[in-house]
């Protein structure tokens, strides 16, 4: 799972997670808004010059890709088409656009370049570590403790699915095309809510048990080096200049 | 806590689960200081209900709660008594929340108003009592079945509990779990309500046991000597039975 991606010691692993935070953040809203290609190809670049500094295999980081572009291509079955403007090629009786190409092409860069700088802060901070530098970062506490109980719990209800599975397996059950599996599976996901439920609320009576009054706690305390600055700096400096380069047309 | 050393007093309790089953009809139970007390009674009995009624954790219909001398109602009562009554649940999953070991058993200090490094400190000298020294980093919920009852029960201890609810702590543990689970319970000389369904675990443990039928609790103090006859294989060799 996600914990276990963490692997290495580059120099992006041991940059501040608060100060990574604070730079993806950043990044991913700038090229969300930007537009002209110039700008969009030089934060991609960016974006790739980041993971591989992080040291990030290849493989690892292709595998990750691969689900946000199977969605990006099913956006290049339409776009072309439904944008008007001019035209620029056709398909038997469709006529794909210009304007509607460009688009495309600008949601295939925007989405890569912030994927890569994701992957590139997930892939080298643990993710309760994640957690905690969110915390110390003033992110509501509600936020972070649903970011743990997540990771926490994915791991039990999957477990709770599987018991759940293999007892309908072993009483010969085999899904098929037919009323009877539909009705199965339903029972399935009814069954794991409501023991999600039960479970919360055992959790909830637990915590409650050892004194929780909806504060979070943490035991990580951060402190900023200076690699941390040097690196927020740089950062912030390049971001900038990607927004330079967008609204004042300088190149 | 009073002149006699008593600890919790029910008085009359009664709780029945929206949807009308009742659990508790008047039931009356008072612990003392230094009781170390096994509880037994068939599955749905209430049992698991009673530890959740001494902790505030369900609100009985009727009846009187006084823990350590103090009459008990609202939440802000029970706040206080969660610090000194220490339960450890049933299911080690719903104790054990926190990415790492070491982070779950500083939680309850945490919360307690510890410093950072005192609730550090305390977790790490907890894990150390039970034999989990090197533990702290080890992520929650990978830890075997016995690892994670036996770091739930630090989680507990951490608090520095003056009593203990234990919810069949021994369930589903080895042989040699359960022994070390015991060794470790006797150890720290706490007063304790024990749940179990192994009569033997109880006779060890305990110095008194109630059993719980038809929504009240029953003393049996009485010993009466019986046995069993059972037949199984190998049953020439001497040997014993489920005794931890």
């Amino acid at each position: 799972m996600l914990a276990e991606l963490v692997r290495g010691d580059s120099r992006i692993h041991r940059l501040d997670p608060r100060v990574k935070i604070v730079i993806v953040s950043l990044f991913s809203v700038l090229v969300a808004i930007l537009n002209r290609f110039v700008v969009l190809t030089s934060a991609l670049a960016l974006g790739l010059f980041i993971v591989l500094l992080a040291g990030i295999p290849m493989r690892v980081l292709v595998r990750r890709l691969v689900p946000v572009n199977i969605f990006i291509l099913v956006l290049w079955f339409f776009l072309p088409f439904s944008y008007e403007g001019e035209p620029l090629f056709s398909v038997g009786p469709l006529v794909g656009t210009h304007e509607g190409v460009l688009y495309a092409a600008r949601i295939s860069i925007k989405s890569n370049a912030i994927m890569v700088v994701l992957i590139a802060l997930v892939a080298s901070t643990s993710v309760f570590t994640l957690g905690h530098a969110m915390g110390a970062l003033r992110v509501p506490a509600k936020l972070v403790y649903l970011l743990f109980f997540t990771l926490r719990y994915t791991h039990v209800i999957h477990r709770e699915y599987l018991h759940l599975m293999n007892a309908m397996k072993v009483r010969g059950f085999r899904p098929g095309t037919n009323m009877h599996t539909y009705k199965t599976f339903a029972y399935l996901v009814g069954m794991l809510l409501v023991r999600s439920l039960n479970r919360a609320e055992r959790l909830r009576n637990a915590m409650l048990c050892r004194g929780f009054t909806g504060n979070i706690q943490s035991l990580s305390t951060f402190s900023i080096k200076r690699a941390d600055v040097v690196s927020l700096i740089v950062m912030l400096t390049l971001i900038a200049a990607l927004g330079l380069l967008e609204w004042t047309r300088m190149v | 806590m009073d002149e006699n050393g008593l600890i919790i007093r029910l008085q009359d309790i009664s709780f029945a689960y929206s949807g009308g089953t009742e659990v508790f009809d008047k039931l009356c139970l008072s612990f003392h200081n230094g009781d170390r007390m096994g509880l037994i009674g068939p599955n749905g009995s209430g049992k698991t209900t009673l530890f959740h009624v001494i902790m505030g954790l369900l609100k009985p219909s009727a009846g009187r709660i006084e823990i350590f001398g103090k009459p008990v109602k609202g939440e802000k009562d029970f706040r206080e008594v969660r610090q000194r009554i220490g339960l450890l649940f049933q299911d080690a999953d719903d104790q054990l929340f926190s990415p790492t070991v070491l982070e779950d058993v500083a939680f309850g200090p945490l919360n307690l108003g510890k410093s950072q490094g005192e609730a550090k400190a305390i977790a790490r000298k907890t894990l150390e009592a039970l034999g989990f020294a090197g533990y702290e980093d080890r992520v929650t919920y990978k830890l075997s079945g016995g690892e994670k009852r036996l770091v739930s029960l630090a989680t507990v201890l951490a608090m520095e509990p003056e009593v203990l609810l234990l919810d069949e702590p021994t369930t589903g543990l080895d042989e040699a779990t359960g022994k070390r689970f015991v060794e470790i319970l006797k150890g720290l000389g706490l007063s304790y309500i024990l749940v179990s369904h192994n009569i033997d675990l109880l006779m060890e443990t305990t110095n008194r046991i109630a059993s719980l039928v038809n929504g009240r609790l029953s003393l049996d103090e009485e010993s009466v000597p019986h046995t069993h006859i059972h037949t199984h294989k190998y049953g020439r060799s001497s040997h014993d039975h489920g005794r931890i």
